[in-house]
């Protein structure tokens, strides 16, 4: 068990290409944290120079308050988890779980006790003496996590370890990784693209960019509080609604109407300085139909009406989806965001705004639906540096 | 739960429809496979004239009496020719030089080849070059490639044979003389064995060499305890191949030694009886039993080391 930090951490390739730019993150003993972050965005990399398969460039790597950036793998006494298992395909489950007990020559018996254990605790008992090629995906996924976890070691390294499985197994796995990190309490870093993952998991995650840190903190925190619009876009699913408007004595204007902003948002945006060309965001949750909101509230609350253009029943909830005449553009951070989840390929997918209201309502396609949603929700950004006016961290 | 009522006729009849299709299905996969086998016939028969034809013809000239020198007394013999060759020294003399240069060269060539595919597989810069270079030996002709290493072994003249004290010509002697037929045979055929084992080596996963550093092992066990046991079908296949080929080496000698000071191959043995001395029985009998001995040494590897044969890889399970 460790603390690790790394304290401006730089990978800087040949080409002069760079991966990851002056990171500071502190992971504290036991601590539970994600990178988070679209593809290219260095989390892989960052990951890669914990574990020591990737030289550091610049900044320092500590691990228990000693430097290791000259350590070889092997030294850091830290476990990694890969997206392809990395299993060996010529040993046996049991074989592939006594490894690197075996490479720290350990004596036989505490081996067998250490490996029965790990195997006890994945529920591997019976699979120890097969090959990995007969294993399925799961199987195959827990045998990775059983030779991470025999040598107790320092630190777990997990990088996508996941997202090779199928929808409803990765659901099954992320709580028993995450009941065995909480068991273990060994300090874990985990990288992944899937925000729930990163929501469900982590005590704190860490939302990277193009190698840049964007914000560190609790799952709660960065939805409730984005740094700026690409967290308020990444955190969040479906994520957060983007509209322009524009911003005049404390009122919006944009394509959800005119909305007077609460107290506290106006203080935030005025001591934030704001233009008055902005970027207003609503997550899907905080609609809702009107019909179905209570005189009181609905008071204190804005409304518009449009077109429901595509419902989808969820049982529990129901989407509402609105097309917006109005396209967003100029802002570099949406553009990457909608690149990442594939949007940008979909025609006419661009400018919608999706609703998430109660199963009750009696939304239909086709139809006109007045919508409600409270000001008091609205994140307002700046379009240029995509920060975020109404941060209240 | 009207979906329920309706969709169970539908089920009977997807049922039945399933059944009509397995007979149908037969019918179309016996098509299916005469259509395969029609297909293979031209090659199958090619590979029987040129190589089935003649195997059987040498076993049948085996069993003869067959002296093209006195044609008159062909006669059949049953497994006297057979008995002749493995009584006698010559023989044996040749087989134990053969198997000598064998193992010998394959181990070296082994050893050689997988630091050259290593080398080969880590180049980053001007990898083509470097692949190209190492090739050059294999792309010699090889009695061209034995004339060169005869020249320079050949006393006063030979750049090699300089080298030696005054008065050494190792082509004359038999130690010295198998150490220049092995080390031509490794100069000539270490880029090959480079070449198959470098095919091996791009199967070998980058994430299971990074897991295994992650997991306490230095660069030497990364080597012995995963990228050899995981590249072992591909391994076999180039020792196993290289093998086969050694145990044939006939160029090599026929150019450095001539077969003098007992240096003479198996091969060589066989081509003197067969053509130099126009014994067909005899030769036959010898081609016989290299081509038998040939045949026990893949039977062994394939099941001795327990690997798949070339292209029946299983992935790893057994």
């Amino acid at each position: 068990m460790a603390e690790i930090v790394l304290d401006k951490v730089t990978k800087r390739y040949p080409d002069g290409a760079q991966a990851v730019s002056e990171m500071n993150i502190e992971i504290a003993d036991g601590e539970f944290i994600i990178l988070v972050g679209p593809s290219g965005c260095g989390k892989s990399t960052a990951l890669n120079m914990i574990a020591g398969l990737e030289d550091i460039s610049g900044g320092e790597l500590r691990i228990d308050g000693q430097r290791a950036n000259e350590k070889s793998p092997k030294d850091r006494d830290i476990a990694m988890v890969f997206q392809s298992y990395a299993l060996y395909p010529h040993m046996s489950v049991r074989e592939n779980m006594a490894f690197p007990l075996r490479l720290a020559k350990v004596d036989d018996a505490t081996v067998n006790e250490k490996v029965e254990e790990a195997a006890q605790i994945l529920d591997l008992n019976q699979h120890l003496d097969r090959r990995p090629a007969n294993l399925s995906g799961g199987q195959r996924q827990r045998v990775a996590m059983g030779r991470a976890i025999v040598r107790s070691p320092k630190a777990f390294l997990m990088d996508e370890p996941l997202s090779n499985l199928d929808a409803k197994l990765r659901g099954q796995m992320r709580t028993s990784v995450s009941k065995l990190q909480k068991q273990l309490a060994v300090t874990t870093v985990y990288v992944t693209h899937d925000q729930t993952e990163a929501m469900t998991l982590g005590d704190r995650v860490v939302v990277l960019r193009g190698g840049h840190v964007q914000q560190i903190g609790s799952p709660q925190f960065l939805y409730e509080q984005p740094a700026n619009l690409f967290v308020a876009g990444f955190i969040g699913s479906p994520s957060m609604n983007f509209v322009p408007g524009t911003l005049e004595d404390g009122v919006l204007k944009s394509v959800l109407g005119t909305t007077v902003l609460t107290d506290r948002v106006r203080r935030l945006v005025e001591a934030a300085g704001g233009p008055r060309e902005v970027i207003a965001g609503i997550r899907p949750e905080h609609f809702e139909d009107v019909s179905l909101v209570d005189e009181k509230h609905r008071e204190a609350g804005a409304t518009f009406r449009s077109t429901v253009d595509v419902l989808e029943s969820m049982g529990a909830e129901k989407y509402a989806y609105f097309s917006l005449d109005e396209q967003l553009t100029g802002s570099e951070e949406l553009a990457e965001l909608a690149a990442d989840a594939g949007s940008a390929d979909v025609p006419g997918s661009g400018s919608t705004i999706v609703t998430r209201l109660d199963a009750a309502s009696a939304a239909a396609e086709g139809r006109e639906l007045e919508v409600w949603f409270d000001p008091e929700r609205l994140q307002l950004f700046d379009p240029k540096s995509g920060k975020n006016l109404t941060f209240d961290g | 739960m009207s979906h329920a009522v309706t969709d169970a006729p539908d089920e009977g009849s997807a049922a039945s429809q399933a059944k009509s299709k397995k007979a149908k299905l037969s019918e179309g996969k016996k098509a299916e496979r005469r259509l395969g086998w029609l297909l293979c016939a031209p090659a199958a028969i090619v590979m029987l004239a040129v190589t089935g034809y003649p195997i059987v013809y040498s076993i049948w000239l085996s069993l003869q009496r067959y002296d093209l020198r006195f044609p008159g007394e062909q006669e059949f013999v049953g497994f006297d020719n057979y008995i002749a060759v493995l009584t006698n020294s010559y023989w044996w003399t040749a087989f134990g030089t053969t198997m000598l240069i064998t193992v010998v060269t394959v181990a070296i060539e082994f050893v050689l080849g997988m630091a050259l595919a290593l080398v080969m597989h880590r180049t980053l810069v001007g990898r083509g070059l470097v692949r190209t270079v190492a090739l050059i030996p294999y792309g010699i002709v090889t009695v061209a490639a034995a004339f060169s290493w005869y020249y320079a072994w050949t006393p006063e003249t030979g750049y090699l044979a300089n080298l030696l004290a005054e008065g050494g010509a190792p082509l004359t002697e038999y130690g010295p003389s198998l150490l220049i037929i092995a080390l031509a045979e490794v100069w000539k055929t270490t880029p090959f064995m480079a070449l198959l084992l470098m095919a091996g080596l791009a199967l070998v996963p980058d994430d299971l060499m990074r897991a295994a550093s992650m997991d306490g092992a230095n660069a030497w066990q990364r080597f012995t305890k995963v990228m050899l046991p995981v590249m072992k079908p591909a391994i076999l296949v180039a020792v196993l191949f290289r093998t086969l080929d050694a145990f044939r080496i006939f160029d090599n000698i026929f150019v450095l030694t001539g077969g003098s000071n007992d240096t003479s191959s198996v091969s060589m043995q066989t081509y003197n009886n067969l053509i130099k001395g126009l014994n067909l029985g005899i030769g036959s009998a010898m081609a016989v039993l290299i081509f038998l001995t040939v045949a026990l040494i893949a039977f062994v590897f394939v099941k001795g080391f327990g690997t798949a044969a070339p292209g029946s890889d299983d992935g790893g399970k057994r």
